[in-house]
């Protein structure tokens, strides 16, 4: 299969290492990414509360060159994959403001490429692909798949599987062997950008009760999607003294240690909490 | 010579306030045939009758046009009205100047003129009209009952004490339906089994009416008067000749883990059951899925302690034929699924529950006897949270429209809870508190003032566990604030839904239903309780939402409907049906299939051609089937189908009258 890779900013920073074990994984699930050519930021988190027509024209220029290239396009963080949908949505229902946004891109837009999220293409190569790629299932590792906002809101335009309790993460993580907790917090809010202004004890509650919820339901990890979440939780949690954090990773880290990678290749030792030790306590730290 | 009267109805300001009613009656005088043309202000009153039928007389009429309201409203009347002064009802035309002009018009020169041009039409078409004569078919003074709720209970009950036979076919193995399931009715908080298991004693032994129940209807065919119906009796592999309902093969039964449909799966049965200790008829029959002997080959433990040898394994399905005049569908309602919700964890947190559940739990012959406990660990709750409006009016969810009950039901359990449980403590999550009823909005505040259930005007996001409660996270939105509630119990309010085999039953008795799968009545005011098959009548919920009162009332409205039918020997019928000429029909039978009502048949005539009889096929209209919806007539390639009263040379006419 081969797909058109939108990356976004977060993915070349913060994120880099979703970056690092996204390719790896989908290199190793036979998903050939050709990223885009001379794309651009999506506007995610500013774009939207400054203009309307412009929220929609920056992600609409990066659907543009997916189209040029004749393909769908998969784009990794939640925001970015939220931001390309939306778009695709409003364009192909408003022909009047798709003919602005034409017009201020100064090329046509023809809404063919369709958009994926990174864990909607790993969960569509299929579980069993999943369970066969795997050479150490990560057995005994309780995690807390975290879906956030962005993956699953609004429902009516990203059709999830189900907006309150989706299922996909923890599919793909139970086929690599890994144990999914039942736990009530999938998609609530981490605070997302409040990260980035004067209101961080807005994020710092919220990722209070996702960590508790997550430790409640006796995860030992919390598993991402989102660079913002991931970046939110690695970052805010707050440990009383004494206690270890719980550590925060990107599914496809998670599926890279089980398609038998080493954590330095995925960019692990990134994190602010360090994820490494969990891992060498499994034995996994090493490539095999 | 036509000698056409035109009577403008002013319908007070509903006409006249938009259109000029003197000058249609003006045009109308110049219009080809009319000899006679006036306006009046309201001429469905007894003077405006008068009115038409002096006409008629001192005119010497031989056709009359009505410019009024939808004929729909009055042609019934007007019909009469014509008839009593000696003329065909027949040679009667309403032309629609309320509903297609004056309502939906501004007042301006465009809509009189579209007035003239509707009686116009009118004129056309009445000249062309002939008369026409009912024809009588005779009636079979038996009516079905579909479904042995409440409301079939009712309906049954009242057309059998008005003489006239009556067969209750139930789906399950005991009539009773949902209210069978209920602990106390609202407003009065009377006991539900108290007030309708003498009810289902009684219609079980009425000398008039006979009782099928473990059947369903297969397939109906025939008109109203006339119908014959098949029912399959579903083998319960107890002979209920036999049977004395001893009870001694459901105590012996090992198969005896089963999840009891009527106790909502909070309640366990054997797997021969009968569905409630109150049930009618008070004798088992055998789930074969879940029987051991049937399942295995061994067992036949029931068959061994029957004392009176009427276990039969043997048994098989049957079918019986019935000929009845008049049916009456009462077949009851779903409840929505509230997984659909999955920020409420139905089906994940075993302490979420629906209504229909507390129903039993609160139930003193339930599973737990009364006692309300927590269906995961059978502690008693202190503070429940009550949902309103689950997938009622929630487009998302699919479901439009208000459950009706709801509001009243969840009033009723906070107060249930208050009684039963010292302390206990209800909230309710509400979008509206709808309480139209007698005795409905006092009961309300009964639930709030006396029992001190806390009202809280918002939805819920979320519910979630902690620890061993229910974390319910809402926003008030009386207050602008979120709100978060920890409950012991939360009890959804799921709403009302139609038959998931509803839009089957439908077509197999031939009548139509809504978007929701809710059967369609006739007419949503003057014929609430009649379908558009004549014949047919409704009854409770299988219409659309409704308490108990309602139901009953409805159901005793659809026997009335009934009983009217069965005074009569003979019943006139609806003379504007389909007509074949034979002469030019093809036999292509292309009208057969468009039929609606499967009135159309093929036929063998004998004719002679060139001196030689051969036969060959026609189409051919049963007039008791015919409904005249005039299908049939649209799609005969050869033109020879007419509708009696709709001819294509009255349309023709019309449209000649409107265009040209």
């Amino acid at each position: 299969m081969k797909i058109a890779y939108y990356p976004g900013c977060s993915l070349h920073s913060t994120g880099i290492e979703y970056d690092l074990s996204g390719r790896r994984v989908c290199q190793d699930l036979d998903i050939e990414l050709q990223e885009l050519p001379d794309w651009t930021c999506c506007g995610a988190s500013s774009a939207h509360v400054t203009d309307h027509v412009l929220a929609l024209a920056l992600p609409a220029r990066n659907l543009a060159l997916a189209d040029d290239l004749g393909l769908d396009v998969t784009a990794p963080c939640a925001a970015c994959y939220n931001r390309l949908q939306v778009t695709r949505h409003e364009l192909a229902h408003d022909p009047k403001l798709r003919q602005e946004v034409e017009e201020l891109l100064g090329r046509p837009y023809t809404g063919r490429a369709a958009v994926r999220s990174l864990v909607d293409l790993v969960a569509s190569v299929g579980e069993e692909a999943v369970r066969q790629r795997t050479r150490r299932p990560l057995r005994g590792l309780k995690v807390a798949a975290y879906y956030g906002c962005l993956l699953v809101r609004p429902a009516g335009i990203l059709q999830p599987d189900d907006p309150e309790n989706p299922q996909g993460l923890d599919r793909i993580l139970a086929a690599a062997g890994a144990e999914p907790v039942e736990w009530p917090f999938k998609t609530e809010c981490c605070g997302a950008s409040f990260a980035l202004t004067d209101h961080t004890e807005v994020v710092t509650r919220l990722v209070a009760q996702l960590v508790d919820g997550a430790q409640a339901a006796g995860a030992e990890a919390i598993v991402t999607a989102c660079p913002l979440c991931h970046s939110n939780l690695d970052m805010r949690q707050e440990t009383a003294p004494g206690a270890t954090p719980l550590p925060v990773y990107y599914f496809t880290e998670l599926l890279g240690i089980a398609f038998g990678h080493s954590a330095a290749e995925l960019g692990i030792g990134k994190h602010s909490i360090d994820g490494t030790q969990l891992l060498a306590q499994h034995g996994w730290s090493q490539a095999v | 010579m036509k000698r056409i009267g035109v009577f403008i109805c002013w319908c007070g300001s509903n006409i006249a306030g938009t259109v000029d009613v003197e000058k249609v009656a003006e045009a109308a005088r110049s219009m080809p045939g009319v000899v006679y043309a006036t306006d009046y202000k309201y001429t469905c009153s007894e003077p405006g009758q008068q009115m038409i039928k002096d006409a008629i007389r001192e005119q010497h009429l031989t056709g009359v046009v009505i410019g009024s309201c939808s004929p729909r409203m009055h042609e019934k009347t007007f019909r009469k009205t014509v008839e009593s002064a000696g003329l065909n009802p027949y040679l009667l035309e309403v032309a629609n100047l309320r509903e297609h002009c004056s309502w939906v018009h501004p007042r301006e020169e465009a809509t009189t003129r579209k007035a003239i041009d509707l009686v116009r039409a009118a004129v056309a078409k009445v000249a062309r009209n002939h008369p026409l004569h009912q024809g009588h078919i005779p009636v079979e003074k038996r009516a079905l009952v579909i479904g042995g709720g409440i409301a079939g209970i009712q309906a049954a009950l009242d057309i059998a004490e008005s003489g006239y036979e009556t067969v209750l076919v139930e789906r399950e193995p005991s009539i009773g339906g949902r209210m069978a399931q209920l602990d106390k009715t609202f407003p009065t908080l009377d006991c539900s089994a108290c007030i309708l298991t003498p009810k289902m004693v009684d219609v079980s032994r009425h000398d008039k009416v006979t009782l099928l129940t473990y059947s369903e209807v297969e397939k109906v065919e025939g008109y109203i008067g006339n119908f014959t119906v098949t029912v399959r009796r579903k083998a319960a592999y107890v002979d209920h000749s036999k049977c004395t309902g001893c009870g001694l093969c459901m105590e012996k039964c090992p198969a005896k883990k089963i999840p009891s449909e009527f106790e909502m799966s909070l309640g366990r049965r054997t797997a021969i059951y009968r569905p409630f200790p109150q049930a009618v008829p008070n004798k088992p029959v055998i789930d074969r899925e879940h029987c051991l002997k049937f399942k295995t080959g061994k067992c036949g433990v029931c068959a061994h302690f029957c004392p009176r040898g009427a276990i039969d394994y043997e048994q098989q399905d049957q079918r019986v034929t019935l000929h009845v005049g008049a049916i009456v569908v009462a077949t009851g309602y779903d409840l929505f699924d509230p997984a659909l919700y999955s920020e409420y964890g139905y089906g994940r947190y075993p302490d979420v529950i629906t209504g229909l559940h507390f129903e039993r739990l609160v139930n003193s012959s339930g599973p737990t006897g009364g006692h309300i406990v927590r269906p995961s660990d059978h502690k008693e709750p202190k503070n429940v949270v009550f949902i309103q409006c689950v997938g009622s009016r929630d487009e998302a969810k699919g479901v439009s429209y208000c459950s009706k009950i709801c509001c009243m039901y969840t009033a009723k359990h906070a107060i249930l809870l208050a009684e039963h449980v010292p302390g206990a403590h209800p909230y309710v999550f509400y979008m509206d508190v709808r309480t139209a009823g007698k005795g409905y909005e006092e009961f309300y505040k009964r639930a709030t003032e006396e029992f001190g259930a806390t009202y809280i005007r918002g939805r819920v996001s979320k519910v979630y566990p902690r620890g061993d409660k229910l974390v319910v996270r809402g926003e008030d939105t009386l207050l602008g604030k979120p709100v978060e509630i920890e409950a012991d119990l939360v009890v959804l309010a799921n709403a009302v839904v139609a038959r998931h085999d509803a839009a089957e039953v439908a077509r197999s008795v031939g009548f139509s239903y809504d978007g929701h799968h809710f059967f369609t009545e006739a007419h949503p005011k003057l014929a609430p309780v009649e379908t558009n098959t004549a014949g047919v009548f409704l009854a409770g919920v299988c219409q659309g939402p409704k308490d108990i009162p309602e139901t009953v009332a409805q159901a005793s409205a659809a026997a009335a409907k009934v009983v009217a039918l069965f005074s009569k020997d003979q019943m006139a019928t609806n003379p504007m049906t389909a007509q074949v000429d034979p002469a030019c029909c093809a036999g292509c039978m292309l009208c057969e299939p468009v039929c609606p009502y499967h009135a159309i048949r093929p036929e063998t005539i004998q004719e002679r051609v060139g001196g030689k009889a051969i036969s060959r096929q026609v189409a051919s209209v049963n007039e008791g089937l015919c409904q005249g919806c005039g299908a049939c007539t649209a799609a005969c390639r050869t033109g020879c189908i007419d509708l009696k009263g709709y001819t294509h040379q009255q349309i023709l006419a019309e449209v000649e009258a409107l265009c040209l």
